[in-house]
């Protein structure tokens, strides 16, 4: 899952919660799936480092990034 | 504009003392006689040297190129016609005075609309000699309508066509990632636009990845160069978003992002597009089909990242969220454990009680049955020696002792005679 579901999933998680008409299992098995989901969000964000590339096309036609040169 | 000559300037004639004034002698004596023979009389000036159709033509021609510079003119146009030949046929005049002009088909595709007749424009071209017909001709190269007309009329015409196909519909506009952690930039790889994303995507979120998809912006070969970008992008598909982008310039420098090819390749491109040409007022057909139009690539950069803290903030608050919301559901369900509970004990109590006061009432009708009331009345009960209730006459036979239960004690008794017959009523009565 990319990170913009990831975060879209959070949200629905919490508004879920937040609107506590569920079972209490259900409650329970929603907010463990949810701080999974908040740990590998954060990883995610910790992990990216902002590069800058280039997108180069092979002679093949295959698709390549490449570090932007300065 | 810098006046320059022609490479069919006129070589200068030595003027000829004593001669008749020369059919084509100019104001300042320019003179073409490169292609008359000179013998003994200058050309024309006799019967003799009477020039041919063409040689007069040809003649006028190297005059009229030689003297007017390539120039500037303006006009209303009339009688326009796109020939099947690719050229361009019209005429510009005014009040008092009419030229015919010729656009060559290689120099239409410079321009971007045909104009209408009636349109008020400016030529830049040749005044020449249309020898066919040994007419004047301004063969023109590039044309301008008042008020950017033939801009406008370009612009509309390919609006006009993306709009008929649906292409323009919001609809089919795709949101934009709210969380990308990659963007593709199409634009000039050593352009200020490209500077611009970067330096806003780096200060707002440095965890973001920026792929930048080189494509030339401007000049003739730039709609290709566009088109061809969007399609390793699309091919690729490693991006959230597509940023196409172009610094400020004039509305020639960004005629690329009008051209319906590009339009197209935008509108066809599977991952959401934010357009970003020139300035705030410089609007495009990319614009029109891109996902999202940004005034400026600044702009553009700002919309597609958020800035990190933010989402950091926004990560906290659900977690905040979640926390509260499972906390809130378990107070609900100790609650309601403890009101079960309750509930549990006050039935049990209950249930109890409900037996006991059962017990009580059965008990009160043994108590209302026992004989020890009837006793307690006045009456007594006969028992033999066993104790066994002595109920009928037939128990009882003459000189059998038995004893007399009363309320308080017992009586021992013999039977003295039997008599079977009147019940205890009867006798009552008769006794």
């Amino acid at each position: 899952m990319n990170f913009e579901a990831e975060l879209n999933r959070l949200e629905e998680i919490a508004l879920a919660l937040d609107r506590a008409d569920l079972s209490l299992d259900e409650s329970l098995a929603l907010f463990e799936e949810g701080i999974q989901r908040l740990r590998s969000a954060s990883e995610a964000l910790a992990k990216a480092e902002g590069r800058v590339t280039t997108l180069v096309e092979q002679a093949d036609g295959a698709l390549e990034e490449r570090d932007a040169g300065n | 504009m810098t006046a320059r000559r022609g490479s069919g300037a006129p070589r200068r004639g030595a003027p000829r003392r004593g001669a008749a004034p020369s059919l084509f002698d100019g104001g300042d004596g320019a003179v073409s006689r490169a292609c008359v023979t000179v013998r003994d009389a200058a050309p024309g000036e006799s019967v003799e040297t009477a020039l041919t159709i063409t040689d007069l033509t040809q003649t006028a021609k190297a005059i009229l190129e030689g003297a007017v510079p390539p120039l500037w003119i303006r006009g209303e146009v009339s009688n326009f016609t796109a020939h099947r030949n690719g050229h361009w046929y019209f005429t510009l005049k005014d009040a008092s005075a009419a030229i015919s002009c010729v656009i060559w088909s290689r120099d239409v595709p410079r321009i971007p609309a045909m104009p209408d007749d009636g349109m008020q424009v400016m030529a830049y071209g040749q005044l020449s000699v249309y020898a066919a017909r040994g007419q004047m001709q301004f063969m023109a190269r590039a044309l301008e309508a008042e008020g950017e007309g033939l801009w406008r009329k370009a612009f509309e015409a390919t609006r006009a066509r993306l709009e008929k196909e649906g292409l323009l519909d919001p609809a089919r506009k795709k949101a934009i990632p709210r969380f990308p952690r990659r963007v593709a930039v199409v634009t000039s790889p050593d352009g200020a636009a490209l500077h611009d994303i970067t330096s806003v995507i780096a200060r707002r979120n440095a965890s973001v990845d920026v792929v930048v998809v080189p494509a030339a912006v401007q000049g003739e070969a730039a709609p290709a160069s566009i088109v061809a970008a969007l399609e390793r992008v699309a091919r690729w598909r490693g991006a959230d978003v597509v940023i196409i982008a172009r610094g400020g310039g004039s509305r020639e420098d960004l005629w690329a992002f009008n051209d319906e090819a590009v339009a197209r390749a935008i509108a066809g491109c599977p991952l959401p597009t934010i357009s970003a040409v020139g300035h705030e007022v410089d609007i495009t057909i990319a614009d029109l089909v891109a996902d999202l139009r940004a005034a400026t690539p600044s702009a553009a950069a700002e919309a597609a990242v958020p800035v990190l803290e933010d989402i950091v903030a926004g990560i906290a608050a659900l977690q905040q969220t979640m926390i509260a919301g499972v906390e809130r559901r378990a107070t609900i369900a100790r609650r309601d454990l403890r009101r079960l509970a309750g509930d549990l004990s006050i039935r049990a109590r209950r249930s109890v009680e409900r037996r006991r006061a059962r017990v009580q009432q059965v008990a009160g009708r043994i108590d209302a049955l026992s004989p020890l009331n009837t006793l307690a009345r006045g009456y007594a009960v006969a028992r033999d020696a066993q104790g066994h209730a002595l109920g009928t006459v037939a128990a009882f036979s003459p000189d059998q002792p038995f004893a007399l239960v009363l309320r308080d004690g017992q009586v021992g008794a013999t039977v003295t005679s039997v008599h079977p017959g009147a019940g205890p009523t009867a006798r009552g009565v008769t006794g």
